[in-house]
């Protein structure tokens, strides 16, 4: 309370979350952008991020409603509070960004990221890891002899703990979408 | 009505209906359709200005001073890029420019094609928005949205690029109608906040209005419902430089311009305050100095039209998203139904507070009999023209600091400064575009020497169109807020701040056509500034002037508002090494 008995950090109704508390550890959220889809758009979101110093830990992007052509942008960053609702304000200032979305903050919400990984290895090694891609419901989508390459989907986490089994299995080559969100529930 | 004609013919009619009777610009080959209309028509006037930056400066200072969006019309490849600074110049300081440019023809983009540049990539961050039309049937609609982006909400430079085949082909016109596009900026404010403030102002026993140039982009609406806030409620107002005008200098109320060449009196009053009003203003750095230490006892309500003003650098405790004026409205509607309160009492010794500060004269200089100072050639102008109907601009540097404080606004739109960029060579184009504007009044462009020569090339474009633009320079031969930093900063090396080899103004002005005065005598001065404002026509004022004067007061780098330096008593050591690295 200060002197003029106005209680601090009292905003409820604002759009933007104006009055928080601002703390200064870094936290991670996951910002659902709906824009038009027209060419330069991912270079205005890219360019806010790069030209403001902020972080973009990864980004997903393809159109969602082919007659409005609008795209979602599914972007991971890292910032203190502070710096994220800057980011959120400024994508929203952003001409073509119909919706800014903060599903950490309105969440609960799934995180889903697809990765593609391929294993090269014989014996013993190369049975350990179909036998590790079945635990973890990875599908093989290729195999030779000497290799296997496995999809797999799940919670970035979830595939962190993958790549991490296949490393000393012969882990030769990822590759990974980065996370697409939506929030829970209706 | 829809109509079939060329890209080019649409460009212009366009134009038309969106009211714009000037351009600035300069013709290029990926223009030349376009300039083929503009020969062929007399409602749009094209200014040839001398140089695409000056086009854009001349189209802010159209804008700043009418409040209606300016627009330039310049080549592909090097005229898109020369106008980059005015487009930057006017995204920090909320200006509505439209831009229409050039490009090679659809088919070469790509290829490095002759005077090809990938214009919306470079000006993707100078603009709030831009747009590369590849369809002639898109056009007009896009021009009309440019328009509407550029107007609404917080204003800006939007950019159109036109290739040259789009201007050449056939597509059907469509006149411009309301904008149906999904950018509708609130200009509403939300009533529980404004609710909420007005029981602050009922209980400020030390409020202060801190006012930007938000009050002056929502119109001369908003600058009177800020009058009369501050006549009702009798808080003391502030304003920052890009704000002056919207509450008048004779105001009794009125504490002059705050911030690091800001007065003694609002500085302290921001700092003590325990109320801040901050009215379309986004605290900038020269205006809070230290962030930690800033006005550490006071309730902050934000009002600005831009979401991402708020908390950017101070947090808000009372936020509020929406047009100045509307808010403004809103907020005397709420206090007058609740009776109109104040904390009286408090607020009259508050007031004396206030007033004892002023007592300082924190703008008290040393004046001579033999150099002319920069403040008292300033004081001269004020007291000279202050009955004309006046626009001012400047250039950038320590006379535009003293013109702040020693020139008296009485209105918005009258005062037309680089704030956010900073940008040197602004005011000279910048007067260009304000008298077109207002042909029969006084418009006077402050400048210094090494700004002024920035975009000296302009005065072409005055003699030609007959503009009687006047040209105060205050010549100390010297970059002086270049030279007072390496002097409190760097040692007194002065490092390349000096202007060397500079011409003959007079002769400079005499040879294109345009009248030169010389003085460097305060006994001549009033006579000289007589003789600059009764020639009709353009006038450079070249007024020699004490080399070494510093601008105070200063709030140092790294500093709170109340360790503010009020002259050369004050400047030794003054600013240490965590300040020195900011600028």
């Amino acid at each position: 309370m200060s002197a003029l008995h106005i209680k601090k950090g009292t905003s409820k109704h604002s759009a933007y979350n104006l009055r928080p508390t601002f703390s200064d550890v870094s936290e991670r959220h996951t910002l659902a952008v709906l824009v038009e889809n027209e060419p330069g758009v991912l270079a205005r979101v890219i360019g806010l991020f790069a030209g403001r110093g902020y972080n973009i830990e990864s980004l997903t992007v393809a159109e969602v409603d082919h007659t409005g052509h609008l795209s979602r942008i599914t972007i991971v960053t890292k910032g203190t509070p502070q710096v994220i609702e800057q980011i959120k304000a400024q994508l929203g200032r952003i001409v073509v960004v119909h919706e800014v979305h903060d599903l950490t903050v309105e969440g609960p919400s799934v995180e889903r990221e697809l990765a593609i990984m391929k294993i090269v290895g014989q014996g013993d090694k190369r049975v350990e890891a179909l036998r590790l891609a079945d635990i973890f419901r990875a599908n093989v989508v290729d195999s030779t002899l000497n290799s296997f390459v496995f999809e797999i989907t799940g919670a970035p986490e979830k595939i962190d703990a993958f790549a991490d089994l296949m490393r000393p299995l012969g882990l030769a080559e990822i590759a990974r979408t980065g996370v697409a969100a939506l929030l829970r529930g209706d | 009505m829809t109509r079939e004609m060329t890209g080019a013919k649409m460009v212009v009619q366009a134009l038309k209906d969106q009211g714009v009777d000037t351009v600035f610009g300069y013709p290029g080959g990926a223009v030349l359709p376009i300039y083929d209309e503009i020969f062929l028509q007399n409602d749009i006037r094209h200014i040839l200005v001398r140089h695409e930056q000056g086009a854009v400066h001349a189209a802010e200072g159209y804008a700043r001073s009418t409040g209606k969006p300016g627009v330039c019309l310049v080549t592909s490849g090097p005229g898109a890029t020369n106008a980059v600074t005015g487009l930057t110049d006017a995204l920090m300081d909320s200006i509505p420019i439209v831009v229409l440019t050039g490009q090679v023809p659809t088919f070469m983009i790509g290829s490095d094609a002759f005077q090809e540049a990938d214009t919306v990539g470079i000006t993707r961050p100078c603009t709030k928005h831009n747009w590369l039309v590849k369809e002639t049937d898109a056009l007009a609609d896009t021009i009309h949205e440019a328009f509407h982006v550029a107007t609404a909400g917080r204003p800006g430079p939007v950019l159109v690029d036109i290739p040259k085949d789009v201007q050449f082909a056939n597509g059907t016109y469509t006149p411009p109608k309301p904008s149906t596009s999904h950018y509708q900026p609130m200009v509403k404010g939300d009533m529980e906040e404004i609710t909420e403030l007005v029981a602050a102002i009922e209980n400020a026993k030390k409020p202060v209005f801190y006012t930007g140039g938000g009050v002056i982009n929502s119109g001369p609406a908003a600058s009177q419902l800020l009058r009369e806030l501050v006549e009702a409620t009798g808080f003391p107002i502030t304003s920052t430089l890009m704000g002056l005008g919207a509450y008048p200098a004779s105001g009794k109320h009125w504490l002059g311009m705050l911030g690091m060449h800001g007065l003694y009196e609002a500085n302290l009053a921001m700092h003590d305050c325990d109320l801040m009003i901050c009215i379309g203003a986004r605290f900038d750095d020269r205006i809070t100095g230290r962030i930690d230490a800033f006005s550490p006892n006071s309730i902050k309500a934000h009002i600005d039209i831009d979401p991402s003003s708020i908390n950017k650098v101070i947090k808000a405790d009372i936020p509020i998203v929406g047009d100045v004026g509307h808010v403004l409205e809103d907020i005397l509607k709420v206090w007058k139904s609740r009776g109109r309160k104040t904390e009286t009492e408090a607020v009259a010794s508050w007031r004396r507070q206030v007033d004892d500060w002023r007592k300082v004269n924190c703008l008290a200089y040393a004046n001579s009999e033999t150099t002319i100072k920069p403040q008292y050639a300033l004081q001269r102008l004020e007291e000279l023209t202050k009955k004309h109907d006046r626009y001012i601009c400047t250039e950038v540097g320590q006379h535009q600091m003293w013109a702040a404080q020693f020139l008296n606004f009485e209105d918005p739109n009258r005062w037309m400064t680089s704030g956010g960029l900073g940008t040197m060579g602004y005011g000279f184009p910048a007067s260009i575009g304000v008298q077109l504007a207002h042909p029969d009044s006084l418009v006077i462009n402050v400048a210094g020497e090494a700004s002024w020569l920035m975009n000296m090339q302009e005065l072409g474009t005055a003699v030609q169109f007959r503009l009687p633009v006047k040209q105060f320079i205050l010549n100390n031969e010297r970059l002086g807020m270049v030279r007072q930093w390496q002097e409190l900063l760097h040692g007194e090396r002065y490092s390349q701040s000096w202007s060397e080899a500079l011409p003959d103004f007079v002769k400079l002005a005499e040879a294109f056509g345009a009248k030169g005065i010389y003085c460097d005598n305060p006994a001549d001065l009033d006579d000289a500034i007589m003789e600059m404002i009764n020639y009709d026509g353009p006038v450079l004022f070249d007024c020699l002037v004490e080399k070494h004067e510093n601008c105070f007061p200063m709030i140092p780098s790294g500093k709170a508002h109340n360790e503010m330096l009020l002259g050369e008593a004050d400047t030794q050591g003054v600013i240490d090494s965590k300040g020195s690295v900011l600028v």
